[in-house]
């Protein structure tokens, strides 16, 4: 008998009695009166960055502020104007400085953004970067977690990540280091098309 | 591993009380950054006891989950392994490098690795393993097993840290600067990340209905690895199964607030199918857990998600440190996953409790963790697992209660020495005396004054 059949006829045997899977609906709705507000809150806490703007070309705009044409920057937004094609080996993007990439939404709770693979030009790019520009709509912000599975459904990505502000670690004496391995700044911008470019972002 | 018990670790480790008071209080810090993230989801004895039924539902169906998980996982081209055991464990790792023709891997935290001890296994086969976890690589390259399932060098003050990185890594002698070491660390391991063709990495999650996993991390050290690998091995305990993609919702909102304070880990990576081009494998480990499951009174303890809140909240654990527990997973949930491996090696680890029961109600799946190590007390004790001193002192407690003359006498004598010859119990072989002041000697025993007072 091979160690699959074997494991698989120990659990049977020994498995407790039928038990139900529980409801999942909260006895409340926790959720904040303004997601963005929360969303921004968290996600500055947890060592991100966030602006709320008027558009893609606002998002250009703060970033051509922040970095010099000398360094690498990809981009996998089409709003951008600019967009990386497909790369061969992930490890050419060794030496990317900023990538820019499209998220589907956030999470008010926990400053997360949800994206996938089809808006990572690959895998590895926005972890191997050394900053991370997400970008995502404002009206796109869930209250939880358990929203966010009900909008992810039964999406088939072959790989997903919920990413939450920069790379870090507490692993010395607990004390709080952004840029660990992955990027050393994380930036998310709320698009929020109702809003007037005048005066601030 | 040391042959000795938690009783002698834990006296050694407390040899320097201002180190176990530092080691007590960043615990205990950890500890209130839980709470402080916990009291701000109102709902969370709901999520509390959602997750738990869920995990009991997983319990009661592991086998059909874990089949539905093989045949979905093979649909999207995950390679899935089975192992009865550690040893099976360590050889599908090794003949999956071997038919490669790999011998250096990164690994990223995996305490299921630890409990197979396939580092050491590995090594002795010429392979190469570096652990990119920052706080796994300080304690690889000191030639320790973390003490921690979350925080693996918690034990580590910065200096020694930074003398470890002076030594392995070149970084200058007496720097100690966290910022500094992280940075020394992130460029030594980039160049592994980016040189090595297998990565292996643990798995926090596995879902049935998809056949996909999730792994969590801060650093992002497990997707550097699988992103950049040509071959993904994946190795997971069979208890880390969740039925339904959704239940993601309720864990991941309990897991990194219950381990560290934080609302959710940096990262929560879900790999459902390898990149094209690339290799995904997945072992699901058996190695004690389905006979664990066949246990009434403990099979609960495989509802665990290794957020390791019961560590940071035991007074036991943070004044005695992890590694006085001998064993991969130590701790209170460490304490009663053990003696299920080998009962007779770790039959002092459940009794390494004070059973004040902070670990039960910390616990983010409502593991009844201290009532699990009361239990397993009296189990030891009847298999005949006791330590003898412990087994003599309670058959002569029970011949000394269970006689009125000799319980009489043995009163009177031990008033006499307190009183007339104090240094025969103020003295280091009274374990009592140890920590606390003895009591004041009393004149007469209660049965003496109850004849006096009785009218």
């Amino acid at each position: 008998m091979s160690s699959r059949d074997k494991i698989l006829a120990v659990i049977k045997n020994n498995q407790p009695e039928q038990r139900e899977l529980p409801s999942l609906v909260p006895p409340a709705a926790g959720g904040s009166a303004d997601p963005a507000k929360q969303f921004v809150e968290v996600l500055e806490a947890i060592g991100g960055r966030a602006y709320i703007v008027s558009g893609w070309e606002r998002v250009g705009t703060i970033l051509r502020e922040e970095y010099t044409a000398d360094k690498r920057i990809v981009s996998g937004c089409e709003g951008l104007g600019f967009m990386m094609g497909a790369v061969d080996d992930p490890h050419s993007l060794e030496n990317v400085e900023l990538a820019v990439l499209e998220a589907h939404f956030g999470v008010a709770e926990n400053g997360a953004c949800w994206i996938t693979e089809d808006r990572m030009i690959e895998r590895a790019l926005p972890f191997i970067t050394q900053n991370l520009a997400l970008v995502i709509h404002k009206k796109d912000i869930v209250p939880t977690m358990q929203e966010a599975y009900q909008r992810i459904a039964d999406a088939a990505y072959g790989f997903g990540t919920f990413i939450a502000g920069p790379s870090k670690t507490a692993d010395i004496e607990q004390s709080l280091v952004l840029g660990a391995h992955g990027p050393r700044s994380m930036t998310v911008f709320l698009i929020d098309e109702g809003m007037s470019d005048a005066g601030f972002y | 591993m040391s042959k000795q018990d938690h009783a002698a670790l834990a006296d050694a480790f407390n040899k320097d009380e201002p180190r176990v008071d530092w080691h007590d209080k960043t615990l205990w810090f950890v500890r209130e950054k839980r709470d402080k993230a916990v009291f701000k989801v109102p709902e969370w004895e709901w999520l509390r006891e959602t997750a738990s039924q869920i995990k009991n539902n997983v319990l009661s169906n592991l086998s059909e989950y874990l089949m539905q998980f093989e045949d979905q996982a093979t649909r999207n081209g995950i390679i899935v392994h089975w192992a009865a055991d550690a040893k099976e464990h360590n050889e599908i790792v090794y003949g999956l490098l071997k038919k490669h023709g790999v011998d250096k891997m990164v690994k990223s935290k995996s305490m299921l690795t630890e409990e197979c001890h396939l580092n050491e296994f590995l090594a002795e086969q010429g392979i190469d393993v570096v652990d990119t976890d920052l706080g796994e690589r300080v304690v690889q390259l000191a030639g320790e097993p973390p003490s921690h399932i979350v925080l693996p060098c918690i034990h580590k003050k910065k200096e020694e840290i930074g003398e470890i990185f002076h030594e392995h890594l070149g970084t200058p002698a007496g720097n100690a600067d966290p910022q500094f070491l992280t940075h020394a660390a992130r460029l030594h391991l980039r160049e592994k990340f980016l040189t090595r063709k297998a990565a292996l990495t643990g798995v926090n999650f596995a879902v049935a209905e998809t056949g996909e996993f999730v792994v969590c991390t801060n650093e992002g050290n497990a997707d550097m690895g699988a992103h950049l690998a040509d071959i993904h091995i994946a190795c997971m305990g069979i208890e880390k199964l969740i039925p339904l993609r959704k239940h993601l919702g309720v864990f991941l909102r309990l897991l990194t607030r219950s381990a560290t304070g934080q609302p959710i880990t940096t990262y929560s990576s879900h790999f459902r199918r390898p990149r094209p081009g690339q290799e995904m494998h997945i072992v699901l480990v058996d190695n004690g857990r389905s006979v664990q499951l066949g246990k009434k009174d403990f099979r609960n303890s495989l509802k665990c998600i290794r957020c390791a809140a019961c560590f940071n909240t035991c007074p036991v654990y943070r004044r005695s440190g992890g590694h006085s527990y001998h064993t991969a997973v130590a701790g209170p949930i460490g304490s009663i996953l053990s003696p299920n491996l080998d009962m007779k090696k770790y039959a002092d680890l459940p009794f390494a409790s004070t059973l004040c029961g902070s670990c039960s109600n910390v616990c983010p799946v409502k593991i009844d963790i201290h009532d699990q190590l009361y239990k397993w007390r009296q189990v030891i004790v009847q298999e005949g697992y006791a330590p003898v001193a412990k087994k003599m002192a309670m058959k002569t407690m029970n011949w000394v209660l269970s006689n009125p003359s000799v319980y009489h006498t043995a009163g009177k004598a031990g008033r006499w020495f307190m009183l007339n010859a104090p240094f025969t119990v103020n003295n280091g072989l009274n374990p009592w005396w140890k920590g606390r002041d003895m009591p004041e000697v009393p004149k007469e025993s209660f049965g003496q004054w109850y004849k006096r007072n009785r009218k």
